[in-house]
């Protein structure tokens, strides 16, 4: 076991499984002997040469499109999109291509690929290094979106996602990058895709969160806990697949649920979670589902941290649906 | 090589500049059939069209030297990443008409299973033909990165991809052959310049001098090379072939080449296309040409032509009749193939779908025409 940081955790899976792997290579804009913005790719080129962790020219839609070409032809790509505000240029690649190679060629040809990228607020980065472009991409069948919210989850999803036969976009919580540490064991584990993870028990309130948001959630709670409310915090980590048995039996648990999620609110993630609800289980439920989000606006740069949940709006909303 | 003039082999009369294709008596007639059993497969599908019995097809008319002469020039080892007007490489390579015609009908033994339109056809066997996508130009960065794997590897393979005068002008051109100049990579980037893109002419494509030259910013030599002469085109495809699987890079061909139907069967060009350009196209016919340069080499005799296309006729129909009578695909593949395993959201979709139908009845099937 280590005590690392989220990013430094991610930089333990790739190098891992590099090592396991030798069809898995690692490029993306800085991503070589810099090791990426953000210091994810950190010493890759060194341990594994330029042949398998280099840089590519400043096109979205190119890293994607050679990625594919590699996935079908028998390499593992592990793709960075810097910042995810700049991977819609490769989102034709992305949607109409990764996601539907498999259906469209009855199985002929595949893209087991994985795209990294940053995503959320937190960083000052205003309107194009902040966003959560999730539901864009939970949209899209034939594509895997996992978005991990510890080191012990970054390391093992990003495992299992290299390792999953499907493009898989990996979201990572920029936000938490560095400040999060936990305990990471060392060489080769996966965390199971499409698997929730209950980050704490409660018999009050249920609220579902996915990246940077847990945390705010747990804070959330602590102070919830001090009023005698019991929260139950689940944890996504995958958006899609999702397990959807798992959210359905964590919100009859309580029968009130709060979804947060620092993305817009109108069509974002909250919207299938509470469809997901009310169409299967409302006899269960005491309280209408109450939503926690972003504003429906660009992404503001000085105003951040009032356009971002935080404890406060997350503890309003338990508060308001437990005393419904 | 770089030429703002297209190269040339075979002359209009059928004589040939002495450049030697290096290809058996057999081989050259083999090229022959393979251009006409694209027009017996084309003749068959618009007939088809028209009577009902498929809802789209897209014509080759014109352009079949050029895909005959570029496949002549790979390995079966090798992979097609294709355009949807070039499916006559596919056949020269070995596909069968019926597995095609699978395809045009949509039905359970496409390879697709009937998700897509006609002519999206995708084979491994006997050769790796990569599905084909709608979207124009998204399959050119993807034929690089399938390339950088073989490099990877140290293999001697190629990627070659074909596109249209239109494609240049997507994102993936520019993309693909980006990357491609940066990792020398080995792929063969073949423009078929037909002269339109739907109805929309070259000039309002590019104020480019010529599709070819565009290679040059990107560090790709260009070639500009006779579309409608099958040799030019081989020789022009072997050569970038060649210096691809030596290390040394790739190289963007232009075939200057005509369009001489409609985009597709729902496309009427008589509204965009002027009559004179068809005229002055249809006199440099590539199968003519083709057949003139055997005549002269003394493989091809009167009466070839009909004898040929007449068997390649009968195969087609054959094929045609196979597919016909396939049965359609059964409603499970709506749900198969998204992801290699089956999630359980779709097994609950799926198993609705069979619900409903076992309770209601199947869905009436649409009779809409497809508007390109």
């Amino acid at each position: 076991m280590a005590n690392l940081t989220l990013v430094q955790a991610v930089n333990d899976g790739l190098a891992t499984v590099m090592r396991d792997d030798p069809s898995v290579i690692v490029f993306g804009e800085d991503v070589g002997p810099k090791g990426g913005v953000f210091l994810a790719t950190e010493n890759l080129t060194k341990e594994f040469g330029e042949q398998r962790c280099f840089d590519t020219p400043l096109s979205e839609d190119g890293i994607i499109g050679t990625a594919i070409g590699m996935a079908m032809n028998g390499l593992r790509p592990v793709a960075e999109i810097q910042f995810q505000d700049f991977i819609f240029p490769a989102f034709d690649q992305i949607v109409s291509e990764a996601a539907k190679l498999r259906y469209r060629s009855g199985g002929q040809y595949t893209a087991p690929m994985v795209i990294r990228t940053p995503y959320g607020g937190g960083i000052r980065g205003g309107l194009y290094h902040s966003q959560s472009g999730e539901a864009y991409f939970c949209h899209t069948p034939g594509l895997k979106v996992v978005i991990p919210s510890t080191p012990h989850d970054a390391k093992g999803l990003l495992i299992a996602a290299i390792q999953d036969p499907d493009p898989v976009l990996f979201m990572e919580p920029k936000a938490l990058y560095r400040s999060v540490k936990g305990e990471v064991p060392e060489g080769l584990y996966t965390v199971d895709l499409s698997t929730l993870r209950t980050v704490q028990a409660g018999d009050d309130v249920t609220v579902f969160c996915y990246g940077a948001m847990v945390p705010v959630a747990m804070k959330a709670a602590a102070k919830a806990a001090e009023q005698g409310i019991g929260v139950h915090v689940v944890d996504l980590r995958t958006l899609l697949p999702l397990d959807e048995e798992g959210v359905l039996e964590a919100a009859k648990r309580t029968g009130r649920v709060v979804v947060v999620h620092e993305a817009p609110r109108f069509c974002g993630y909250g919207s299938e979670i509470s469809a997901l609800i009310a169409e299967n289980v409302i006899e269960y439920m005491e309280a209408p589902v109450k939503r926690v989000t972003g504003f429906d606006t660009p992404f503001p740069n000085t105003l951040e941290h009032h356009y971002m949940p935080d404890e406060r709006r997350v503890l309003d909303a338990i508060e308001q649906v437990h005393s419904f | 090589m770089e030429a703002t003039e297209a190269m040339t082999v075979i002359g209009a009369d059928g004589g040939s500049n002495g450049y030697d294709p290096g290809l058996s008596k057999e081989e050259l007639l083999y090229c022959y059939r393979t251009m006409l059993l694209v027009r017996a497969f084309d003749d068959t599908c618009m007939k088809l069209q028209r009577s009902g019995r498929i809802g789209f097809s897209i014509p080759n008319l014109g352009v079949e030297g050029m895909q005959v002469g570029a496949a002549t020039a790979l390995r079966k080892d090798d992979w097609i990443f294709p355009c949807y007007r070039n499916f006559g490489m596919a056949l020269y390579h070995g596909v069968k008409p019926v597995e095609m015609m699978h395809n045009m009908y949509g039905n359970a033994q496409d390879s697709a299973r009937g998700r897509q339109m006609p002519v999206h056809f995708s084979f491994v066997d006997p050769i790796h033909w990569v599905s084909i996508s709608s979207p124009i130009g998204t399959h050119i960065p993807q034929a690089v990165g399938a390339a950088r794997a073989f490099q990877v590897r140290g293999e001697d393979r190629v990627a070659l991809t074909t596109f249209g005068d239109g494609g240049t002008s997507s994102l993936g051109f520019h993309s693909g052959l980006n990357f491609a100049g940066v990792w020398k990579a080995p792929v063969v980037f073949l423009c078929q310049n037909n002269g339109y893109a739907i109805s929309c002419s070259s000039e309002k494509q590019t104020a480019s001098e010529s599709y070819a030259i565009k290679g040059k910013a990107y560090g790709v030599p260009g070639v500009k090379v006779d579309g409608n002469d099958l040799l030019a085109v081989r020789r022009a495809v072997c050569e970038a072939v060649d210096k691809a699987r030596a290390g040394d890079g790739p190289t963007l061909i232009e075939a200057e080449t005509f369009r001489m139907g409609g985009h597709s069967t729902s496309d009427d060009p008589t509204r965009y296309v002027p009559k004179e350009l068809v005229e002055k196209w249809a006199a440099k016919d590539p199968v003519d040409r083709f057949e003139r340069y055997l005549g002269k080499r003394g493989i091809w005799k009167q009466g070839d032509r009909e004898r040929i296309y007449g068997e390649c006729m009968q195969e087609v129909a054959d094929a045609a009749k196979v597919a016909q009578s396939t049965d359609a695909p059964g409603l499970e593949t709506i749900f198969s193939d998204v992801y290699a395993e089956l999630p359980e959201h779709l097994r609950r979709q799926g198993r609705a779908a069979f619900d409903l139908a076992a309770r209601r009845g199947d869905a009436a099937a649409g009779g809409g025409a497809f508007p390109l």
